[in-house]
């Protein structure tokens, strides 16, 4: 059974995940999630294991996930089902796409998914935010009746450096995730 | 990773010509699934056929795969540390910046006029603070793209 649902998740993402890895996150997240895999606190490590990580985000949590659960049989089901979508439909539906491009329907879906995908990255953000930034969800009333002390201060500071480092500097994102992780040792443990 | 993919294939390995690269990754980054593996197989179909797609793919997969089951396994072996989980915290927080720049210049590429904004919020909003499932999410831009295009049509026409 656990093999199953893993495969199924997974192949489930890989078949509507549009935009990239992390646009992916939070069908990844909400996945794991409604399938009682794992926390989000638990799967929010797995995150910030892929910045430090070469190689897809979605194979990484894939393989995560379907170890934390069933050991290595259950990491290359789980892989296996990421992969598998995208294996099909580039040898199928590629094709397809090339020939229908130009139409007003397909210019149409890219035209609609595309903006939802920048929609889903933020609220990837959020929801990675949420496990490092606040000691509470974001959308809720306790949190809007009393917002300040629902920051941990330590690590919004370093949310906001890190923003700062690549908006305005263009700092590489693994300099970034790796000066962060060091001085976090010292000063957030 | 990308720009290392058509480094590799076009300049090096000369599998594919420039400008079927480009096509290559544009129809992959159009297309659902994990980029990287779109891209492998395309480029292992055009070249060795379906094995060679499958060569491609498990080449593309294998690092994740391997470097991940490494790291858990270390981590589980070093235990709770309040060092690792500090550095954890402080890489999520990172993160987290990092991850909204990359919303927010994607926004600045797609979303120009008012309908694009509408579905990037909407999206966002009823994602992050409805729990709505991006499945959903993604269907609903589809059919509102293409009923936004065929209006568009339609105006233009008149």
């Amino acid at each position: 059974m656990t093999y199953f649902t893993m495969f199924y998740l997974f192949f489930r993402i890989g078949l509507v995940g549009f935009g990239g890895g992390l646009a992916m996150l939070p069908l990844i997240f909400q996945g794991v999630q409604d399938f009682g895999l794992m926390s989000r606190q638990e799967f929010s490590d797995l995150v910030a294991l892929s910045q430090i990580t070469p190689g897809p985000v979605a194979v990484n949590a894939a393989t995560y996930v379907g170890f934390h659960q069933a050991g290595l049989a259950g990491a290359a089901v789980a892989t296996f089902g990421i992969a598998l979508p995208s294996f099909i439909i580039m040898l199928v539906v590629a094709r397809l796409v090339k020939r229908y491009q130009h139409t007003l329907g397909v210019k149409g879906v890219f035209a609609g998914i595309r903006p939802v995908t920048a929609g889903l990255i933020a609220a990837a953000a959020l929801m990675l935010a949420e496990t490092a930034l606040f000691n509470r969800p974001v959308f809720t009333q306790s949190f809007f009746l009393d917002p300040v002390t629902a920051i941990n201060v330590i690590p919004a500071i370093i949310f906001g450096i890190s923003f700062l480092l690549i908006y305005k500097l263009k700092m590489s994102p693994t300099l970034i995730i790796l000066g962060m992780g060091v001085i976090g040792a010292f000063i957030c443990g | 990773m990308l720009p290392f993919i058509q480094k590799m294939v076009v300049d090096q390995k000369k599998w594919l010509e420039e400008d079927e690269m480009v096509d290559c990754i544009a129809i992959a980054q159009s297309l659902p699934g994990v980029l990287a593996i779109n891209t492998a197989t395309y480029v292992g179909n055009r070249k060795a056929g379906l094995s060679g797609a499958v060569a491609a793919t498990l080449g593309v997969i294998l690092p994740s795969f391997i470097v991940i089951i490494i790291l858990v396994l270390l981590l589980r072996s070093l235990g709770t540390s309040s060092y690792v989980e500090g550095a954890f915290i402080a890489i999520k927080a990172a993160a987290s910046g990092l991850i909204l720049y990359s919303a927010i210049r994607l926004g600045s590429m797609v979303v120009k006029g008012w309908f694009p904004w509408v579905l990037a919020i909407g999206s966002f909003v009823a994602v992050a603070a409805f729990n709505v499932s991006a499945i959903w999410a993604i269907v609903v831009g589809a059919i509102l793209g293409v009923l936004y295009a065929v209006v568009r049509q339609r105006k233009g026409a008149l």
